[in-house]
């Protein structure tokens, strides 16, 4: 193991603490690089939706991590990125400028959310975004002329530098990753700045922060926009990678996933919102594994373990028939989203950090370290 | 007019049973400071528990009804005990998350169950219509604002006359207070629990005949619910019972008056010009914040 000696501020925020984080990160770029070489296509595009996930997980931990601002609006400031990169697509705009124009839009109308957004808090803020979400919604199904309304909206590939990018080419998986590891830098850049520290102090207290100088009200507005526009650019990315959209594609559940992601990975960390990501857009993948598969291997277990041929047919049925039940899926986020609330609400970034820390400090290591603390006093409405 | 007066009625239907599941809503909120966005399911569940002692089992309307509340109460008990009591006292968007969670487990179960078809209950005054002059008002929608109404003035002589409710209202006040005060604060949440439960069920038995039941009505009718309940202010009974009403009635004109799609959408967006100009809702308490 190794001891980080800080001696200055310097040494707190850089943004490789050692150059072991050099290394693995190195690492994992390598082989970032490499995958789409040796994946299939299938798990290559579900890598694209990872990446997309993730930029959008960054953009929500920015506002509801770092800020405290909870929403759960995201997937209408995903569908005006979309929506705005379909619509300018129509009119032959090259990529980079409908790709800056969405974010900006986005960002725009997120700092008009925002505004509303100063006096309410906790529940009412939640609300309202809902409220928003659902507005969008219904605009974006009956603007026909632009939006297309219900019948949706066809995205052609799109052109980069006079050459075409299939959705499901290496080309467009290394521009969803350049955009995820772009957000990212840019967020850490973010959060060891002014600005970034005002965020966190707005989110741990806003009346400490308002005492300290932070003006709160022009500090929110800009986390919405900045969370908005970041979500606008993975919108666009989205919309290509779907290459058809339409309004009931960006419903309240696609909210709910998204937070989700922050939520699995763990609600402080940008570890976390890529480890969401993946697990979120991994359920699909292995509900058709447990589907296709499972039954066999757990078929071959029992007889291996001697049963007859008979039962063992008979327990393959019964997995397949388990597996194949409707609404499984929503079951599976249901049982995760409370068993991660009630046993790891620090997500899997927190599970991490905690093995580290259990083998760093081996023989000392005490079970109180990440005690939760009760708050019964600091209830909401007499704060 | 005529039309007017048959709208405002029907939107008043509609609008109470909003109310009924906000009333749960704010029930568990002030008792716990728990938002719980599982309440639209927990009425979807409690209207096929009465599906399945009416509609299957055959037994009496009342009976199945009184089985399916006293089902649901045990259930919110239940479900209080394993999800909500673990977290109490943690920061509101864990709780949140959890009832999210708990909605969804509940929402796929019930589909597993009861499949995901329309299921109808028959009740004793689904037939039958009132006619006053012109005005043609069905039995099913009285039924609703007849019972919400009744709940109504049971909670307030529940929570003003009788030592629960007087616990109750000293537990949502300061839980801690209420705690070194001798009181038993971790079973009255559980009692909460059970009574939000058992009105979710009312709602959603007295909701069958109207809209029919499946396993995505609690999502749809919940996040109804749930700006009744904010519009009101949360945490104020006659507040979520008008909100409700308000968001029931606003539906209703817009669905009539206005082109098609406000519908869905005004009530909204009067939500949303509420909070703009009274964030703590219409009989929210507005709370000086103490540094």
């Amino acid at each position: 193991m190794r001891f980080l000696f800080k001696t200055d501020y310097e040494d707190d925020i850089r943004l490789f603490p050692h150059s072991g984080y050099l290394v693995s990160y190195g690492l994992l770029i390598a082989v970032l690089l490499v995958a789409p070489y040796v994946l299939s296509s299938y798990l290559m595009s579900q890598l694209v939706f990872v990446c997309i996930y993730a930029t959008v997980g960054v953009a929500l931990l920015i506002l509801t991590g770092f800020t405290g601002q909870a929403s759960l609006g995201h997937a209408a400031f995903l569908a005006i990125g979309a929506y705005t990169a379909a619509y300018l697509q129509k009119y032959n705009v090259p990529f980079p400028v409908y790709f800056l124009a969405a974010g900006l839009l986005t960002g725009l109308i997120g700092a008009l959310v925002g505004f509303p957004a100063l006096r309410l808090q906790g529940i009412y803020l939640v609300i309202a975004t809902i409220s928003f979400a659902f507005i969008v919604e219904e605009i974006l199904a009956r603007w026909e002329s632009v939006t297309n309304g219900n019948e949706g909206m066809r995205i052609k590939a799109l052109s980069l530098l006079g050459a075409g990018v299939p959705r499901d080419s290496p080309t467009f998986y290394f521009l969803c990753l350049a955009v995820l590891i772009l957000t990212i830098v840019g967020t850490l850049n973010l959060l060891r700045s002014p600005t970034g520290r005002a965020f966190v102090a707005i989110r741990d207290s806003e009346t400490a922060a308002r005492s300290m100088g932070v003006n709160v009200a022009l500090y929110k507005v800009k986390s919405f926009a900045i969370s908005a526009a970041i979500t606008g650019f993975a919108g666009v990315l989205f919309a290509h990678k779907l290459s058809f959209i339409s309004p009931e594609m960006f419903t309240l559940q696609l909210s709910i996933e998204f937070i989700i992601v922050i939520l699995i990975g763990g609600t402080f960390s940008l570890h976390g919102a890529v480890l969401g990501a993946i697990f979120i857009v991994m359920i699909d993948p292995f509900l058709t594994y447990l589907k296709d598969d499972m039954p066999g291997i757990i078929a071959g277990i029992a007889a291996t373990f001697g049963a007859s041929a008979d039962s063992a047919a008979n327990v393959q049925s019964k997995v397949a028939a388990f597996a194949s039940l409707n609404g499984l899926k929503g079951a599976i986020y249901g049982i995760i989203i409370v068993l991660f609330v009630l046993f790891e609400p620090l997500g899997l970034y927190g599970r991490w950090l905690k093995i580290k820390l259990f083998f760093q400090l081996f023989p000392l290591y005490k079970r109180a370290t990440f005690k939760r603390q009760k708050i019964y006093v600091k209830s909401e409405r007499n704060r | 007019m005529l039309d007017f007066v048959q709208q405002l009625v029907s939107g008043i239907a509609l609008g109470c049973v909003y109310g009924l599941i906000a009333l749960g809503f704010v029930l568990v909120y002030k008792a716990t400071e728990v938002v719980n966005f599982a309440q639209g399911d927990l009425m979807m569940l409690g209207g096929f528990f009465a599906f399945t002692f009416i509609g299957m089992m055959g037994l009496n309307y009342w009976v199945g009804f009184a089985g399916a509340v006293a089902a649901m109460a045990l259930f919110g008990m239940l479900a209080e005990r394993i999800v909500v009591r673990p977290i109490l006292g943690y920061p509101q968007f864990s709780i949140i998350m959890a009832t999210i969670g708990l909605g969804y487990f509940l929402r796929s179960i019930a589909g597993m169950i009861w499949g995901t078809d329309d299921f109808k209950i028959e009740t004793p005054f689904s037939q039958g219509v009132l006619r006053i002059g012109a005005l043609v008002l069905a039995y099913d929608k009285l039924s609703v604002i007849a019972a919400t109404v009744i709940l109504c003035a049971l909670f307030y002589v529940f929570f003003n006359k009788t030592t629960l409710g007087t616990a109750m209202r000293a537990s949502s006040e300061n839980m801690l207070a209420a705690y070194y005060m001798g009181i038993p604060v971790k079973r009255i949440v559980s009692i909460v629990w059970a009574i939000s439960a058992a009105v979710a069920t009312c709602a959603g038995v007295l909701l069958a005949p109207i809209t029919f039941i499946h396993s995505n009505v609690g999502l749809v009718l919940g996040l109804k619910a749930f700006p009744a309940a904010v519009l009101g202010g949360f945490g104020s009974i006659p507040g979520a019972v008008v909100g409700g009403v308000l968001i029931g009635v606003i539906e209703s004109m817009a669905g009539f008056y206005l082109p098609e799609g406000w519908k869905d959408v005004a009530p909204y967006f009067v939500l949303l010009a509420v909070l703009l100009l009274k964030p703590e809702g219409l009989f929210g308490l507005h709370v000086r914040k103490k540094v």
